[in-house]
């Protein structure tokens, strides 16, 4: 068989798996999310909160939920990282500096886990699991949380109550994340993925057959307890530096597979479950249709790029080897690396920038998309349902009517917050870019020159503002400026969209339902999906062309 | 203005409140639980995959080591791996890939060095290797540095150089690389490869036992 064909049937088992899945686990969330009942965990925990989990909440209310949630977190995890030389269990490692501490906390606290830290070398078990895999939980369900919060601004009227948030990350935790990461985690384990809380451990070393042979020393840890929540909260921060190309983190071609398959789980699944509440299954495909067609479009472009390996490095060396796993190999890295930048993963199996010109170009627009194809946990179906907002706009100015979307009328003041929820990151990422290449120092961080020394600066600024978390990592982000700016982009990239979002949720959820007349565009039909295809590669090419242009078009066009 | 402060308070401590109860909940129950069932399930497994030679451990049977002689096969190459640069009082491998484009003038320059190495090393007498033999993965550096395989052709490449400076039939050697060639997961999933320390293990119980 060749590598082609097996890279194919690695796609082709990864779509059955989710269509399997998705159906089940996206009724489980409705149900979730639409019950009255409290577990007798829950009812604990809200005692513990000091909250009443009936009390509905407006925009407001839910968002400062939201944020102050959030802050706690920021808050918590920094003096976590500042404290750690202090701390028992940390294995004697030094406490983190601020900027990167700051950088960090910020980074988890947001679903976009960018790491300028090395993992094995500067976080000890407590800073691992009781912060930054905390975070891998409560950062999803957050991400889960808003979106419910906007589906529930299309399926309600008049009352203006988007349900409470406390309620809504206490189950998304509670009844979804940690029963799906308890099984994850033993399968993962059961591959290879070790489960310790040993110290650092030496062992021995082959060297050569005459020698008595040497040692290494390794780190234990909690790894597959959080690489199965790194995955499926489309968290993506490794205990490990190499992150999911670490053979302790995925060891074998199985659980790099399964690894996929959690990261896409909840986020294409939760287009079922935004059918199932707001009452027709059939919108709910017409979303899941629009992220399908460009996961798949993008996974076939990057295969093909990748295994024809255009780049002098490659071509000499015979295959685009470099930074990539033998027991993957290019098919199922090419998966991963679409797969993780489509969402708002941002793990890899393989380093992206060692991928071919275009390969890396094409993982840069899979996050400049807005990642919504599937997307991150949550931030993947509002982000979608604010360009399917944008959609049935643009539509509704070709035939010169009011928009609609779901019954909903898309008047001023909802196209006004869904306008400035896609200008927020293009905004960040460009002008921060910019700033980065016109000062003096922040160049010195490059590790390659030429085009492909500015597409690890636009890199950077595009993942942290879209929350990804991936890196063309041979730009040294340590530094004062990158830990800084970044934490900003991070910050205001993902709390910015929330803020408009729950606000145009409010404002859905206050108005009466329209019926719908011969004159409504159908969006639950295949145009609607071409449309909205059409409408998310427009307005992501309008924007982002000429900045890809400099870095890995040039690339990929030179080679 | 007192009231909003007030108020900002009391929504951060509740803040605070959730992420204490649902640390204790994710940070140390979850990791604890799962923890338990894997060292009663998969002891080995969830220390890493020790492998022992001689009543020694050499290693894992999942992270590549460097510095095999040339009577052992090669691993690939990780110009990418690091040492610790803080907590120095610990020697430990940062794992990592050299991060370097295709059109990186470094890493064309590490890739014809590591051709003609695999040329020259793998040549015997009777056994000359031509470039255009080597594999990709023969020459390149993995993602994590730690790539515990290599491909069956690389390991192919190396038979004629072990079996000479072993004494050994090449046909013996082969044989055991084709032992240790493990296909891909159920016919489709990754590509076939060699665990190269499983493979020197094997090989040096044949050459000493």
């Amino acid at each position: 068989m060749s590598p082609v064909l097996a890279g194919i049937l690695q796609l082709l088992a990864l779509i059955a798996a989710l269509a399997l899945v998705h159906r089940p686990l996206g009724d489980h969330m409705a149900r979730v999310y639409s019950s009255d009942r409290h577990l007798r965990v829950e009812k604990w925990i809200y005692k513990g909160i000091g909250a009443d989990p009936d009390t509905g909440m407006r925009w407001p209310a839910y968002l400062r939920g939201v944020l102050a949630f959030s802050a706690a977190g920021v808050l918590f995890l920094y003096l976590l990282q500042r404290l750690q030389g202090v701390l028992p269990g940390s294995l004697g490692f030094s406490s983190i500096d601020p900027d990167q501490a700051f950088n960090t906390a910020v980074s988890f606290v947001t679903n976009t886990n960018w790491q300028s830290y090395y993992g094995e070398q500067a976080m000890g078990h407590v800073v691992q699991t009781a912060g930054l895999a905390v975070q891998n939980f409560v950062s999803a369900a957050v991400g889960i949380a808003v979106a419910v919060a906007l589906v529930r601004g299309f399926a309600r009227s008049r009352g203006g109550d988007l349900g409470n948030f406390w309620a809504d990350l206490v189950r998304g935790v509670v009844r979804i994340l940690i029963p799906l990461s308890v099984v994850a985690a033993i399968v993962l384990v059961a591959c290879g993925v070790i489960q310790n809380f040993s110290g650092i451990h030496e062992v021995g070393q082959f060297v050569d057959g005459h020698s008595s042979g040497g040692s290494q020393q390794w780190n234990g840890g909690a790894v597959a307890s959080q690489e199965a929540i790194k995955e499926l909260g489309t968290n993506g921060g490794g205990y490990f530096n190499a992150n999911s190309a670490h053979p302790f983190e995925n060891p074998t071609p199985f659980s790099n597979l399964f690894e996929i398959f959690l990261l896409l789980v909840v986020p294409f699944s939760l287009t079922r479950t935004f059918g199932r509440m707001v009452g027709s299954l059939k919108q709910g495909y017409a979303i899941l249709a629009t992220m399908a067609t460009i996961w798949v479009g993008f996974v076939a472009l990057m295969m093909w790029t990748e295994f024809a390996h255009h780049g002098p490095a490659f071509d000499l060396a015979g295959g685009a080897l470099e930074g990539k796993e033998t027991r993957f190999g290019v098919g199922a890295s090419s998966i991963f690396a679409v797969s993780t930048t489509l969402t708002s993963t941002g793990a890899v199996d393989s380093f992206h920038s060692s991928f071919t010109g275009l390969g890396g170009g094409i993982t840069m627009l899979g996050m400049q998309l807005g990642e919504i194809a599937p997307g991150g946990t949550g931030s993947g179906l509002y982000g979608m349902l604010i360009m399917a907002i944008i959609a049935v706009f643009i539509a509704g100015l070709m035939v010169g009517r009011t928009p609609e979307y779901l019954g909903k009328k898309i008047g001023t003041r909802e196209i006004k917050f869904a306008a400035l929820y896609i200008l927020i990151t293009p905004a960040l990422v460009l002008v921060l870019t910019a700033a980065a290449m016109a000062l003096p120092t922040p160049g010195n961080s490059m590790t390659n020159t030429g085009a492909h020394g500015f597409s690890e600066i636009l890199y950077a600024y595009t993942s942290a503002a879209n929350n990804n978390g991936s890196a063309f990592a041979g730009l040294n982000a340590d530094t004062q400026w990158f830990n800084t700016t970044l934490g900003l982009a991070m910050l205001l990239g993902r709390f910015l969209p929330m803020v408009f979002v729950l606000a145009l949720a409010g404002s859905l959820a206050g108005q009466k339902p329209v019926p719908a007349t011969a004159g409504t565009l159908r969006t639950d039909k295949p145009l609607f999906t071409g449309l909205l295809v059409g409408a998310i590669l427009i307005i992501t090419g309008l924007t982002y062309f000429p900045a890809l242009a400099l870095g890995p078009l040039a690339e990929g066009l030179a080679s | 203005m007192n009231n909003s402060v007030t108020n900002t308070a009391r929504l951060l401590g509740a803040g605070l409140r959730a992420l204490l109860v649902l640390t204790v909940v994710c940070g140390v129950l979850y990791p604890l639980a799962v923890t338990g069932v894997a060292q009663a399930l998969f002891h080995s497994k969830a220390n890493g995959s020790e492998i022992t030679s001689d009543g020694k451990v050499v290693g894992s049977s999942l992270i590549g080591q460097q510095g095999y002689g040339l009577d052992y096969f090669q691993p690939r190459p990780a110009n990418g791996l690091g040492e610790n640069s803080v907590n120095t009082q610990y020697k430990l491998i940062l794992s990592g890939a050299t991060n370097r484009s295709g059109d990186n003038a470094e890493l064309i320059a590490w890739v014809k060095e590591a051709k003609a190495k695999v040329v020259k090393d793998n040549s015997t007498v009777d056994y000359k290797v031509r470039p255009s033999q080597v594999p990709a993965d023969a020459v390149t550096s993995s993602g994590s540095g730690l790539d515990p395989d290599i491909s069956p052709a690389y390991a192919d490449l190396q038979v004629h150089r072990v079996a000479e400076r072993n004494g050994l039939p090449v046909d013996r050697v082969r044989k055991l690389v084709d032992q240790h060639t493990e296909g891909r997961t159920l016919g489709f999933m990754g590509e076939p490869r060699v665990n190269v320390l499983e493979l020197n293990t094997a090989l040096k119980d044949l050459t000493k036992g």
